[in-house]
């Protein structure tokens, strides 16, 4: 069986049979903090993941994502807090024994044993027969469309035929956790989506608990229950990816996640915000903003340009992305913008083309304090 | 392929890819030749001095054996020793406490750095009386010796491979300590423990200094002591060591070699391994 968008019950039954039962265990962070001398990789932590759930942490290098993680795989150790698994603090349990399917960024495959006996390595190591654990790595190989590679090294693999062998290894195991150290990352983009579809696939009917790190928000957004954007070894927020988007909390997430731009406005303290010369409702979490000269932060599909003799603005490049055209441009005021338009009524904006650009003024915005 | 086919069919010509002729430029035959002559004369007056009938001789010898046979004991004991003392304390710097790397690169410096005389002189004031009078105290001495290169083997053969990365991932796949070293360690630094070893083995068989100042009549030191008495036979004692020698680590290079190849590993190289190889397709069809 191999993993294909026509697989259907009976496939996620072969799947969850082929992988055991290894049920998701719910997880929590609590309160993790680590220092690497006056580095602070993380600052009191806190995550809670649902059985079956998968959680993507995503942001910038150095936000401690991947110092999390390797805290939860047993790797590093927290200077405060602790990881539970089930319930069960993880602290004193070495990363051999804690039970959980790691995928990592580089091929970590063991160049020196065969696809096949990569596979059964978890399974060699819990003492599994010879007989029982050929059987049970090759149903794994199985399921992630590798069967004929079974006999062949590492080095005869292509990169993402790598990364699947890693993750039915990950899954040999009846893992209680998956985790996974930004696994496609070193992969080119074709390959990168196709198993990203996957892995999400597989997660799923498995229902193992998984915390995904990624610094590609479009690979934490497609693939996450929940996302949890980092910054500073802190979670700034999470939730579920369209509210990520729809509802940052904050102005580092709105602009980390997805394209925002700034554009000046006059905020009074109250509900509203003025920007290019309309009364905006202003995002709730917001109103604390100090009253005056404000930023509005909007997204490309926010705004509204038409073509306008004497505008506002002028179109100084535009990108084609395929039923949208998104078009930058130039504010009076040197304020860059981008904008979102169909493609279709988009063919007469070219660069150098004056522009009227509208704010709507149906949803609420986000307000900063002026760069 | 699919694309060929039908332009073929089609009967477009299509273009064979030019094979690219591996040219040796004249410069580099000169370079060989040269070098060829350099090692080549020598050997080449030495058998002619010696003559065949030496050959025949040479082996009739009653130290012949027992000097060779010591020789090969030794080569066996340091190898062995090395091997089992440098794999684990080189792994565990290289994973556990990369920032004193460059306090050993300069320890095991030192057995270079330092005259055999002063080691072997130092030896002898503090080893114990049991160790003295055997040929073990000299294996255990050319341990120190072939430190440095059995480090540098192993050194270079840890950062060929993600050793890190393969450790924590059998870690997380419930593999110890000791599974871990045995299994994903030790397999993948096979290449360059052949390395420390042909080093490790050609070092023991033709070092002179320390073996004859602790009056072991190791091969060696069987031949400079036999050239007294017979030139011909001595030289042809010598050529033959070198026969067999070179046979020994060609032997351990081909052996190494093969096994590297299959698993796409480095070759057995003596100071360096070259970067594991791994094929990556762009674009590839999943």
């Amino acid at each position: 069986m191999t993993m294909n968008a026509a697989a259907g019950t009976e496939a996620g039954g072969s799947a969850r049979r082929a992988a055991g039962n290894g049920a998701g265990a719910p997880v929590v962070l609590d309160s993790l903090s680590r220092s690497f001398g006056a580095v602070r990789a993380l600052d009191g932590l806190s995550l809670d993941i649902a059985p079956g759930e998968l959680v993507a942490l995503l942001g910038p290098s150095g936000c401690g994502k991947t110092t999390a993680l390797r805290i939860v795989a047993g790797f590093e150790y927290a200077d405060a807090g602790k990881v539970t698994v089930d319930g069960r603090d993880m602290s004193p349990v070495p990363a051999a024994k804690r039970d959980m399917g790691m995928v990592f960024q580089s091929y970590s495959l063991f160049p020196n044993m065969s696809a096949l006996d990569n596979v059964a390595f978890g399974l060699r190591m819990r003492k599994i027969g010879s007989a029982g654990r050929t059987k049970r790595a090759t149903a794994l190989l199985d399921m992630v469309g590798l069967a004929p590679q079974a006999r062949q090294y590492p080095h005869q693999l292509s990169g993402g035929q790598q990364q699947r062998v890693a993750l039915a290894r990950a899954l040999a195991i009846e893992p209680r956790v998956l985790l996974l150290d930004e696994p496609l990352s070193a992969l080119d983009a074709k390959v990168r989506l196709q198993l990203r579809e996957q892995i999400r696939t597989l997660q799923q009917r498995l229902g193992t608990t998984t915390l995904f790190v990624t610094h590609d928000q479009e690979e934490a957004l497609s693939m996450a229950d929940r996302v949890g954007v980092m910054k500073d070894g802190r979670l700034e927020q999470i939730d579920m990816p369209s509210e990520l988007y729809a509802r940052p909390a904050t102005t580092f997430v709105a602009e980390f996640v997805g394209t925002m731009s700034r554009i000046p406005g006059n905020y009074q303290g109250g509900a509203d915000v003025t920007v290019l010369g309309r009364d905006v409702p202003v995002h709730g979490e917001h109103a604390s903003v100090s009253p005056g000269e404000v930023d509005v932060l909007v997204r490309p599909e926010g705004l509204t340009v038409e073509a306008v003799a004497g505008g506002n603005g002028i179109v100084t490049d535009r990108t084609f992305l395929g039923s949208l055209t998104r078009l930058s441009v130039l504010l009076s005021g040197d304020i860059a913008v981008k904008v979102d338009k169909a493609s279709t009524a988009a063919t007469e904006l070219v660069p150098g083309t004056s522009v009227q650009v509208s704010i709507p003024g149906t949803e609420p915005v986000l307000i900063a304090e002026r760069a | 392929m699919a694309t060929v086919a039908s332009a073929e069919q089609a009967g477009t010509r299509v273009p064979k890819p030019a094979v690219r002729r591996r040219t040796w430029p004249v410069w580099r035959w000169m370079v060989l030749v040269i070098a060829a002559l350099y090692f080549g004369i020598p050997l080449y007056a030495g058998l002619k001095f010696a003559g065949l009938k030496a050959f025949t001789q040479v082996t009739s010898y009653p130290q012949f054996g027992s000097s060779f046979v010591l020789s090969l004991r030794l080569a066996l004991i340091a190898t062995v020793l090395t091997l089992v003392l440098m794999v684990p304390t080189t792994v565990y710097v290289h994973l556990r406490l990369p920032r004193i790397r460059r306090v050993m690169e300069a320890i095991t410096i030192l057995p270079i750095v330092i005259p055999p005389i002063a080691l072997i002189i130092g030896v002898l004031k503090v080893a114990p009386g049991f160790l003295i009078s055997t040929p073990d105290l000299l294996g255990l001495e050319y341990v120190i010796l072939a430190m440095p290169f059995a480090y540098r083997s192993l050194d270079s053969g840890l950062r060929s491979f993600d050793a890190k990365t393969l450790v924590e991932a059998a870690n997380s796949l419930g593999a110890g300590w000791p599974a871990t070293l045995w299994r994903v360690v030790i397999p993948n630094l096979r290449t360059a423990m052949l390395s420390a070893t042909v080093l490790t083995v050609a070092l023991v068989l033709g070092e002179y200094t320390m073996a004859s100042l602790d009056n072991f009549q190791t091969f060696p030191v069987w031949i400079v002591n036999f050239e007294q008495n017979s030139g011909n036979v001595s030289v042809a004692a010598s050529l033959l060591a070198l026969f067999v020698t070179w046979l020994l680590l060609m032997l351990i290079v081909t052996l190494g070699g093969r096994r590297a190849r299959k698993h796409g590993g480095a070759e057995v190289a003596l100071f360096s391994v070259a970067t594991r190889q791994t094929t990556q397709t762009a674009g590839e069809a999943e």
